[in-house]
């Protein structure tokens, strides 16, 4: 039987394929859970124990934290699949770059942002964080990280031809995560005012909507100026 | 329509043009400057709050105007330079970029200046502040970026990219005033039907406007010209210009 082509094959395979190989390294994976973790648990120590002071100011922890972390997964992004050829198939594919370069994108979010979101309970009671707040840190951190994984991966791609790329990286990434970080921060402020915060998530899932269109496009033009 | 544009993708071509319009661009800037900075700075009456602190908008206004314009004419310059494949454009975003930032700069300076008399504090992390801060990152962006390839030819498509990348933070420097309660007034010289701002102080600061697009692009045409010299240099249309200068 011949395979049939199609995106959604191509989609599929490449996710699979990135996903796969972050769960045979299992410290792909584990390494920013845990570096999260430690990144948190280095605040009550420096800022002192006191629980009132730390439910304040667990959201801005919480997604400072998020943010150092899917930092952490995206020089590996592109850089295996540039080393080894395998990103300059993708490009020399009849398939659109795009597609691909989604389902990259896509298989980093679940790999590094979604097991964020998962361990959000954990952090939050270990900052004291209100009830009211949990859920929309949750909610915020399910739209942001993608749409830090969309952001950084435009970082990424202008960064994989060179050989010291990792810190120009950041500085190139992190003033475009500052939007992300301002809405996803005064949401859960918002929240734990009890007061409704859906106008900010409402914020956040449009810009992930405007990313999802054309930070795509954005990587595979700046992959193919890397590999020239 | 277009087609007197197209000899100036020639690099030749284009430092002709930079030459032609450099002593325009020099005269208006001098004069205007000199005009708006005497007329803003001695003249203009004082206002009857601030008294003569107000005077730094003759500078942080045309500043800040300009880092964004500069921002956008090298977000258009990159984009020229990504959909037609034009190498002057290319080094038109380079060009433009430092002193984009230094104009930023600027207007991050006058206005810190400006608000440890009247705000109290020279430093406040307000919506319009911190973006215009994001600004000047994302030209630093452009630059470091630019100068971490060694190869120049992929170095000024990546910065392109970039350039277009943060274009989206304009128009949230723009209507951050008006998206969010902040501690920065909102804007006075384009509601000119309700005379937020009066003419004795409209007019320095118009001219003074002009004196900085007119820097901007004065300095812009120096560093383009360097810029084209310094790729173009084994041409032999540099040469044969150089042995005769």
């Amino acid at each position: 039987m011949t395979r049939q082509h199609s995106y959604w094959l191509l989609f599929s395979a490449v996710f699979s394929k990135d996903v796969k190989l972050a769960f045979r390294q299992r410290a792909e994976i584990v390494n920013p859970i845990i570096f999260f973790l430690i990144v948190i648990s280095l605040f009550p120590l420096a800022i002192g124990p006191e629980p009132g002071l730390l439910a304040r100011m667990a959201p801005g922890i919480i997604w400072v934290a998020a943010l150092l972390s899917t930092m952490l997964g995206l020089d590996k992004l592109f850089r295996d699949d540039f080393n080894d050829g395998s990103l300059e198939q993708l490009i020399a594919s009849s398939y659109p770059l795009s597609l691909s370069v989604l389902a990259k994108v896509a298989a980093h979010w679940v790999v590094t942002g979604l097991p964020l979101v998962f361990m959000t309970p954990l952090f939050a009671l270990l900052l004291n964080l209100e009830s009211a707040a949990l859920m929309a840190t949750v909610l915020t951190l399910l739209l942001g990280t993608a749409l830090l994984s969309f952001i950084g991966a435009i970082g990424a791609a202008l960064t994989v031809g060179l050989q010291k790329g990792g810190i120009l990286m950041s500085l190139l990434v992190l003033p475009l995560y500052i939007p992300v970080l301002i809405f996803a921060t005064s949401a859960i402020d918002t929240s734990s005012m009890s007061l409704d915060y859906s106008g900010q998530l409402a914020i956040l899932g449009a810009m992930l909507l405007v990313a999802i269109i054309s930070a795509p496009i954005a990587i595979s033009s700046a992959l193919k100026v890397s590999i020239s | 329509m277009w087609k007197w544009l197209h000899p100036y993708a020639k690099a030749e071509r284009a430092y002709q043009l930079c030459n032609t319009l450099l002593p325009y661009f020099t005269v208006v800037t001098i004069v205007s400057m000199l005009v708006g900075w005497v007329w803003g700075l001695g003249f203009a009456p004082a206002d009857y709050q601030q008294k003569d602190s107000y005077r730094i908008i003759f500078i942080h206004v045309p500043s800040a105007i300009l880092s964004m314009g500069a921002y956008s004419s090298m977000a258009i310059a990159a984009i020229i330079a990504l959909v037609w494949q034009i190498k002057n454009a290319e080094l038109a975003v380079i060009a433009i970029a430092p002193v984009g930032a230094c104009i930023t700069a600027i207007a991050l300076i006058t206005g810190a200046a400006w608000g440890k008399p009247m705000w109290g504090a020279w430093w406040v992390w307000d919506a319009r502040l911190t973006s215009e801060l994001i600004l000047l990152f994302l030209y630093l962006g452009v630059l470091s970026l630019y100068h971490a390839f060694e190869d120049k030819k992929s170095a000024g498509r990546a910065a392109s990219i970039l350039a277009i990348v943060g274009v989206i933070n304009l128009p949230i420097i723009h209507y951050s005033v008006e998206w969010w309660n902040t501690l920065h007034q909102g804007a006075s010289i384009t509601k000119l039907d309700t005379k937020a701002i009066d003419p004795s102080m409209l007019w320095p600061l118009l001219i003074n406007i002009l004196a900085f697009a007119g820097f901007v692009g004065t300095v812009t045409l120096i560093r383009l010209k360097n810029e084209i010299l310094q790729r173009e240099k084994h041409r032999p249309w540099v040469r044969h210009m150089l042995n005769k200068g």
